[in-house]
């Protein structure tokens, strides 16, 4: 059962990965789009393609939070212990992003849209790299079990900075797919073109990490490494690698919509790759996937409460998505931060 | 025999567990509290506001008069900001779940982590139908957009529920066994469902329409002391007024209700709310005055009241202070003045209900005195201030355990340093958080309805 609770967790690791991800790569876009003259359009596209779902995409994390110590308590307690800095500065840039962005909507002249849009294009980089590099520290093994993990140094690594690196690239990548997607929807060419520049050259710098990182991964994190490079692991590393290609490619060739889907399913494979990696081991070296489980009552109504709950949410999530997707929530274009674009 | 005894002694201890060494405690709890004390109010706009937006709305749909519209979609509007905000800082509540009491999580989360994972169901689908809702003004047929509202009024109400049982529980653990001091036979829906939920889940529901209601209500009783006429401004004061008017009465019943589960389960709990040192038979109560230095000061005594409310005889002996070992008593002060405020604006919200209800049932009209508009004005931040009151009330109240009679505070605690960087980190964030929305929500109130009501004035645009 707690192999069943560990893919419900990396289901909704995955899920925040690319949706959330997504999220914060906009906000990437948002804090490169350059001069306020220049940017406002991109800056004006974030804002129509994210501001519908992304309470909904944040929703995953919280999901992930809450299957984690529910299902592995005796796992969430170390890994909050040891690595609080990171998942603090991680909880004070989502703070400010998501009320930063909620809020510029309603900002009244150009100085307070760049005020907050500048808030939140900062914590849209350094969330994801955060979060990234907690992830990339407890795939490290550098989480220990009674007695907490150095504040600094454990997330500090090679292994963990790269992670984080690769988490913001990623999402970057991610964010420039969609919104070439959305552009083509809201027939705004001169977007579609500056997305599709943007998702080449990040899906490059994302693809990059991911293959460097391995190098990283064989010198600083052996054990890691050897998972990744045989057996299932080495499936999901290909899976990943393959997937994420051919997004490029179709990204080169105009086709965002399969590009979408694609780019998504390399995320995840990299995501499933390192679960694999380290099995048994939910903290490598300490402590085993069966060990770190709560009891199988727990577990059981646990997965029950999941269950019902996806019956509820996945038809209440393709809605949104379909009215999302279709156009029918769309408002109108508006550039932001610009003369233009201001009420 | 001897053995045996102290075979069970060790055990016992051991259950507690150890403290930890944390020189911040109390800066802990207090970041804690602040967190809550910033998310609370917003939970109160997710429990009524959706009901009052969709009860604007249906007047629209019956009655067809676009200013209805213009006041629902406004209100959505608001909804939303406030959505946004609670869906960050209820976050960091997440977080510091973990961040500051890991020994907690990591000990007792698996009896009661199923009322968060259906929490956050109820959040999705909050943060999903909010979405289709508010965008989906002009763009959904009249009937579906209504109905894309119902989602959310349904998991504002779960949502809650579910937290609050958790707090129940931290109160009232139940649910599993102890073995040695290990948790074993955990049995998740019995904690979920425990005795507290029902109290507390309708106490905090009629709460949050009263918080919710009177802020509302109070941004058009200012337009309407400023001279605002018309049916915008009117239902803009009449639709909240008229939720809170039926809870605030109701509250005073639930409050009985909450008080009476509190002296059966939580005795010591129920002492500190009233400050009694010493088990009493035939308890007297006494209203207003303030805790200090040990014992009330001023404040009227009414003999055997308390008995009564607590167990509806004049004679029951009510436990005193005196019945705990002084290191597991709360800090009376805080609870016992807390809970007098809550109490006592809890009485004016009532009476200012019933003057509302009572000028509707003779005249079918508001209160024609200018003072309740002012009092309704008022209203608002004291409601605000209940609700907090009674929080610290119950929270407070529980100390120095977190999982009652079970796990201590101290042991629950984090060992990381840095506590008091944290705290002033996040006081900061607060403190421009609430400046930025204060502001912005200010200049919404503010506004007139022309916006809303040139956008569209009700007919459907089908966009294929």
């Amino acid at each position: 059962m707690a192999e069943l609770a560990l893919v419900v967790l990396l289901v909704g690791l995955a899920a925040y990965a690319v949706l959330g991800g997504a999220d914060f790569g906009a906000g990437f876009w948002d804090l490169t789009a350059g001069g306020a003259e220049r940017g406002a359009r991109v800056r004006g596209m974030v804002k129509h393609s994210m501001g519908p779902v992304w309470e909904a995409n944040h929703v995953w994390l919280i999901f992930v939070l809450v299957v984690f110590w529910t299902c592995f308590p005796v796992a969430f307690g170390p890994v909050m212990e040891t690595l609080y800095i990171p998942l603090f500065l991680a909880m004070i840039g989502i703070v400010l992003r998501g009320a930063a962005f909620a809020l510029r909507g309603e900002a009244a002249t150009i100085g307070e849209a760049r005020a907050l849009g500048a808030v939140f294009a900062l914590s849209s980089l350094l969330t994801p790299f955060f979060l990234g590099a907690t992830v990339g520290a407890v795939a490290a093994g550098e989480v220990p079990v009674g007695d907490p993990g150095s504040p600094i140094e454990s997330w500090t690594g090679a292994v963990a900075i790269l992670a984080g690196v690769t988490a913001v690239a990623t999402g970057a990548f991610l964010a420039a797919v969609f919104m070439a997607a959305d552009s083509v929807r809201a027939n705004l060419p001169d977007l579609v073109a500056a997305f599709r520049a943007r998702a080449l050259g990040a899906g490059t710098v994302a693809g990059a990490l991911a293959l460097g990182g391995l190098v990283v991964v064989s010198s600083e994190a052996p054990d890691l490494f050897d998972g990744l490079v045989e057996g299932p692991g080495l499936a999901a590393v290909i899976a990943s690698a393959l997937a994420g290609a051919a997004s490029l490619a179709l990204v080169a060739t105009s086709r965002f919509g399969p590009a979408r889907y694609v780019a998504s399913t390399a995320v995840g494979a990299i995501l499933a790759g390192l679960a694999v990696a380290q099995s048994p081991d939910f903290l490598p070296g300490e402590l085993t996937f069966a060990e770190a489980a709560a009891g199988d009552s727990t577990l059981l109504v646990a997965l029950i409460s999941v269950a019902v709950g996806l019956a509820v949410i996945v038809p209440s999530l393709a809605l949104l998505f379909r009215l999302t997707l279709g156009g029918r929530l769309d408002q109108d274009f508006h550039p932001i931060g610009s003369d233009e674009g201001a009420k | 025999m001897p053995d045996l005894l102290l075979g069970w002694l060790p055990a016992l201890v051991a259950q507690a567990g150890e403290t930890v060494s944390q020189p911040y405690l109390l800066e802990a709890r207090q970041m804690q509290a602040l967190s809550l004390g910033v998310h609370i109010p917003l939970v109160c706009f997710g429990i009524a506001f959706p009901v009052m937006v969709l009860f604007v709305e249906g007047l629209w749909l019956r009655t067809g008069d676009p200013t209805y519209k213009a006041l629902a979609k406004r209100w959505s509007k608001v909804m939303l900001i406030l959505f946004a905000v609670g869906v960050v800082t209820g976050t960091i509540l997440s977080f510091e779940l973990g961040l500051l009491w890991p020994r907690f999580m990591e000990e007792w989360g698996e009896v009661f982590g199923i009322a968060f994972a259906l929490e956050g169901v109820s959040f999705f689908v909050e943060a999903i139908f909010i979405a289709i809702y508010v965008y989906g003004w002009d763009r959904l047929s009249p009937r579906a957009h209504f109905l894309s509202g119902l989602p959310i009024a349904a998991a504002g109400v779960a949502g809650s529920a579910f937290v609050i049982s958790v707090n129940g529980w931290m109160n009232n653990p139940q649910g599993f066994d102890l073995v040695g001091g290990e948790v074993t036979n955990v049995r998740p829906l019995e904690a979920l469902f425990n005795s507290n939920v029902w109290h507390e889940l309708v106490h905090m529901y009629l709460a949050g329409f009263l918080v919710a209601g009177f802020l509302v209500a109070g941004v058009y009783a200012v337009a309407a002391l400023r001279g605002k006429r018309g049916t915008y401004y009117r239902a803009g004061l009449v639709v909240p007024l008229a939720f809170v008017s039926l809870a605030a009465p109701a509250q005073i019943v639930v409050g009985d209700w909450a008080a009476q589960t509190v002296a059966e389960e939580q005795p010591t709990k129920l002492a500190a709310f009233e400050g009694l040192d010493e088990t009493t038979e035939g308890a007297g109560l006494t209203v207003g005055g303030v805790y200090f230095d040990g014992k009330v000061r001023g404040g009227i005594e009414i003999p055997k009241l308390l008995s009564v409310l607590a167990f509806h005889d004049p004679e029951a002996e009510v436990e005193g202070l005196d019945a705990v070992p002084e290191a597991d008593r709360p800090p009376v002060a805080v609870v016992r003045n807390s809970f007098q405020v809550m109490v006592a604006i809890g009485t004016f919200l009532a009476a200012l209900g019933a003057w509302f209800l009572w000028a509707r049932w003779r005249r079918r009209a508001l209160p024609a005195s200018r003072w309740f508009l002012r009092a309704v004005v008022l209203a608002g931040p004291l409601a605000l201030v209940a609700l907090i009151a009674g929080w610290i009330t119950t929270e407070v109240g529980r100390q120095p355990w977190i999982v009652y009679e079970l796990m201590r505070t101290e042991e629950a605690v984090t060992g990381a340093e840095g506590i008091p960087v944290g705290y002033a980190t996040l006081a900061l964030v607060y403190a421009g958080l609430i400046a930025v929305v204060g502001v912005l929500l200010r200049r919404i109130a503010r506004a007139g309805p022309a916006e809303e009501l040139e956008a569209g004035t009700g007919d459907f645009e089908a966009i294929p």
